[in-house]
């Protein structure tokens, strides 16, 4: 039995419904409200980084229940559910595991954005059923608590004798039975109990968690056209509109001749949207706004447009000459960012130093669905529809770009068509309140085009990492000097940060898990001419990458086997103190390191295992080849074996990928699965084809003719996910992201294996032709 | 005036001809199940049927619907649940979701053609049809599935 342990911090209330929760059948109903408010040492067995979150109660999200007269349970998704599974069905899962309910009776309702009732919404770094496992796993039995009560109360027994079962109370002793609908007017009258009277499931009792068994809650809708993503809000009387939008960022129009747009019929207005001067957060990026009465008219509109632009100082981007100041920025000694014993010294002792540098370029997040949002203003009050990751922050930027109050505004969070980081920024949802506000509050939808999106995104960040391995006279590794050079997206936030912030640097680089005596890592200087942002797994992409390649390098000069020695490196078992050796205090996904501490045990049990069921070191015809990789992140501990077959020309098709992952307790398998499954798919297009270059500030890329993704014909043929068995005392963590970065590492180590050809610069395009 | 078919019902349209078939579903008939994702005939997010063919209805313009007969997702089975989407839903194929509506019409129409395709066919078949989540083994073995129980 896992007993939770009570803090007098929390207050679990009964809310009003009315206020709560529009559009739920409102017969007799309980409301429950876990307000987790502040911070510190909330209700949990473990402490996780969901209590140190910003915004006060970011940690701490408020969970609903209602039941109606008809035992329908409405459990509310706080969160944006973008594909993984975690808002919309592991969460409410959690709940009604707890409460008991039949998830045959239970609606899922989306909250729309408002932290102060409900707590963090920002769907990111892999946190949902991280930080909300314990959250939601107490709220559901309080409510069962509650329906308890009540039955008792009813037959006039004791509490002890009364055992709520799967969407009913049971009178043990007489067999006697209450719905949950029937329940639940008097639960709703109750007052909430105490935590300490508050027992969760014992884990053995599960139905729903840790099976895998329960469908995502969208499956019917997305089958059928029904699920409603942004580009499908539709409203009475609405405008659709489209932005030219300045091709280099912080351009602006410098001559706007609007005539032959205005006559394209179903044109309606041009707007002149100015942009915010850096850094802007995720202001939009300002241009020429068409509004018509169809997209079509509206994109028409936007052809006929004739623009000069004056393009500002980001005009001098240009991809190739910043690749090569990168590359001296990491050529030189650089900002200390972690330093044990001595590392110049130990290389200048060295038997011999091996060195080698990456480059990995910018990508674009691509999500299926590109970014649009719907907005109107009636009476004074705002509304907005958007798919966007963090709900309760996109409220905030929205209502202050129209300069209204974020509760005069209320914000109703879409389902997402992806969103892997890019619709973390909401800059889409203010085009669309800014353009209704130009037409008098009348419902607008900003569609973005795929130019659109490739050409003006939020990029993943641009890369040069160099490293210096020196080899003592054993050929043991004794010194391990990393240089890392790109542009923070913390350059949204403030001006010019020249070197990656905490988060950038915690993502898989100063957090390195090796068994080396002199280790240095020192980052460059990178200054950022266009919005960079995160995609999905972050830093970690390029870090890993270049990190397991570079070990695969060391290993095949040294003449050692790749997984053999990525072993040693990793070293024995231990906890690594990393923040005693860093200069900037160490992020760590936001963790508390007592929870989630670096366990090079786990990283090596999850190479072990997906090593053993590739069968590595099992003969393969000449042009084939096993490539494997290890990397922590999000506090998930994974490892990804790629098989390999590379065609005379060059072609790359992927047999197979076994994949093992250390992701604590698990919560939804099918799921996990799924998630690794596209992860391989997503990390062998942006080893294969990902790239996004500028030149004259401008992108070079538009469409998916030349900023291609990975089809069902190149995707790997089997990926193999393997789950390491952990019961629930061990912390939930990430699940989103970490199945990205050790594709890339894993695939250009099989390549080398298969051909001898080693992958310096992403993407592989035609290196191997 | 084109006058064409949408999932059995008579349409009358007097608009731009030029105007892709997606547009018209989505933006005048408010038929959201068709989705947008590259406008150019590139992802396949947007496919319909026409006259029983699968095709790009960002690439079929208003005056080459006249008078055909279009189905799309809303109305490729009148209980919604033609062997294809029950497939997706018991293998539980969609992450997101956004390309499925495409991906399922993709499907099908090819299993209309081809009750029994090979796994070279399913996935020559497909390869139009983008998933950024990256579903495609799922995708791969729904058709499969569905195919065996046509
Ligand atoms: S939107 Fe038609 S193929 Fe992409
Ligand atoms: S399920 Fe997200 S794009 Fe296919």
């Amino acid at each position: 039995m896992t007993e939770l342990k009570p803090h007098s911090k929390i207050t679990i209330a009964n809310v009003s419904r009315r206020g709560l929760l529009k559009g739920v059948a409102a017969t007799g109903s309980l409301v429950l409200a876990a307000q987790l408010p502040g911070a510190k040492g909330a209700f949990a067995a473990y402490p996780t980084g969901a209590q140190s979150m910003p915004n006060g109660v970011v940690t701490n999200p408020k969970v609903f229940v209602s039941i109606g007269g008809d035992g329908i349970v409405s459990i509310v998704a706080a969160r944006a559910e973008m594909g993984t599974g975690a808002a919309r069905t592991a969460l409410p899962m959690i709940v009604a595991e707890e409460l008991d309910a039949d998830w045959a009776r239970v609606r899922v309702v989306q909250s729309p954005g408002d932290e102060k009732t409900y707590g963090n919404q920002d769907t990111d770094g892999s946190r949902s059923v991280r930080h909300f496992i314990q959250p939601m796993r107490q709220c559901g039995a309080a409510a069962r608590k509650m329906l308890e009560q009540a039955a008792a109360k009813k037959w006039g027994v004791p509490e002890g004798e009364v055992e709520a079962q799967l969407h009913e109370v049971v009178h043990k002793p007489t067999g006697r039975k209450l719905g949950y609908g029937e329940l639940a007017a008097d639960a709703a009258a109750l007052p909430v109990p105490a935590d300490d009277q508050i027992k969760l499931k014992d884990a053995s009792a599960f139905r729903y968690i840790g099976k895998g068994t329960v469908r995502i809650t969208d499956i019917v809708d997305i089958t059928i056209g029904k699920a409603t993503y942004g580009q499908d809000v539709v409203l009475p009387g609405m405008k659709f509109a489209v932005i030219a939008r300045p091709p280099v960022v912080g351009g602006k129009v410098a001559s706007l001749d609007a005539t032959a747009a205005m006559k394209v019929p179903g044109v309606e207005k041009i707007v002149r949207l100015e942009p915010k001067p850096a850094p802007a957060k995720f202001a939009p990026l300002g241009g020429v706004a068409v509004i018509a009465k169809n997209t079509w008219a509206a994109l028409k509109g936007r052809e006929a447009l004739k623009i000069t632009w004056d393009d500002g100082p980001n005009k001098v981007y240009d991809s190739k000459a910043y690749k090569a100041e990168l590359e001296a920025s990491i050529r030189k000694p650089g900002k200390v960012e972690r330093n044990e014993g001595d590392v110049d010294q130990a290389l200048a002792a060295a038997a011999k130093v091996i060195t080698a540098e990456y480059y990995a370029p910018h990508i674009a997040h691509a999500t299926m669905e590109p970014p649009a949002a719907t907005a109107r203003m009636q009476g004074g009050k705002w509304e907005v529809w958007a798919p966007v990751q963090s709900p309760g922050g996109a409220r905030d930027d929205v209502a202050a770009a129209v300069g209204v109050k974020p509760e005069e505004l209320t914000l109703h969070t879409t389902l997402l068509g992806g969103g892997f980081g890019r619709k973390s920024k909401c800059d889409f949802a203010i085009e669309a309140a800014l353009l209704s506000k130009e037409m008098g509050g009348a419902p607008v939808k900003v569609v973005w085009t795929r130019e659109d999106d490739i050409q003006h995104g939020f990029y993943h960040t641009v890369t040069a990492e160099r490293f210096e391995a020196g080899l003592d006279a054993a050929n043991k590794v004794i010194a391990w000097r990393h240089r890392s050079a790109a542009p923070s997206f913390m350059a949204n936030f403030v001006p010019d940060p020249k070197h990656p912030g905490d988060i950038e640097l915690g993502m898989g680089w100063v957090d390195s898990p090796f068994n080396v005596p002199n280790i240095r890592m020192e980052s460059g200087e990178a200054q950022s001419h266009v919005r960079v942002g995160w995609f999905r797994s972050v830093n970690n992409v390029a870090h890993a990458w270049s990190i397991q390649s570079f070990i695969a390098e060391l290993a095949a000069q040294l003449g050692r086997d790749p997984k053999d020695f990525l072993l040693e490196m990793i070293g024995p078992p231990r906890i690594i103190d990393v923040a005693k050796s860093v200069t900037t205090p160490w992020w760590d996904y936001g963790e508390p390191a007592q929870t989630f501490p670096v366990d090079t045990g786990r990283l090596r049990r999850v190479a072990e295992l997906a090593a053993e069921k590739a069968e590595w070191g099992k003969q393969l015809p000449k042009g084939q080849g096993l490539g494997i990789a290890a990397h922590r992140s999000f506090v998930s501990y994974i490892a990804t074996v790629v098989h390999v077959e590379v065609s005379d020309k060059g072609a790359i098709s992927i047999p197979r990928v076994d994949t093992a992952i250390d992701c604590g307790f698990c919560v939804h398998p099918e799921r996990v699965r799924s998630q690794l499954e596209g992860a391989a798919v997503m990390g062998l297009t942006l080893a294969k084809y990902g790239e996004i270059s500028f030149k004259n500030g401008a992108v070079e890329q538009s469409n998916f003719n030349d900023y291609q993704l990975v089809r069902i014909d190149e995707a790997p043929k089997e990926t193999r996910v393997y789950i390491v068995d952990n019961g629930i005392e061990v912390p939930a963590s990430g699940v989103g992201e970490p199945g990205v970065p050790p594709f890339a590492p894993a695939l250009c180590n099989a390549i080398f294996a298969a051909t001898g050809k080693r992958i310096r610069r992403l993407p592989i395009g035609d290196q191997l032709a | 005036m084109a006058n064409l078919q949408v999932n059995g019902q008579a349409r009358a349209y007097d608009g731009d001809p030029s105007m892709p078939l997606l547009w018209y579903l989505r933006d005048e008939l408010a038929m959201t199940g068709t989705k947008f994702g590259c406008g150019v005939g590139l992802c396949g997010v947007c496919t319909v049927h026409l006259n029983g063919e699968a095709v790009r209805s960002c690439q079929v313009q208003m005056s080459e619907a006249a008078g055909k007969s279009v189905t799309t997702i809303e109305g490729l089975h009148p209980k919604h649940e033609h062997p294809v989407q029950v497939a997706w839903r018991d293998i539980g194929v969609p992450q997101c979701g956004y390309c499925q509506t495409g991906q399922i019409m993709n499907a099908a129409a090819l299993l209309a053609k081809k009750p029994a395709p090979t796994d070279a066919e399913i996935t020559a078949a497909m390869a139009g049809n983008l998933c950024r989540c990256g579903c495609y083994p799922r995708i791969h073995a729904a058709i499969r599935a569905a195919a065996k129980g046509a």
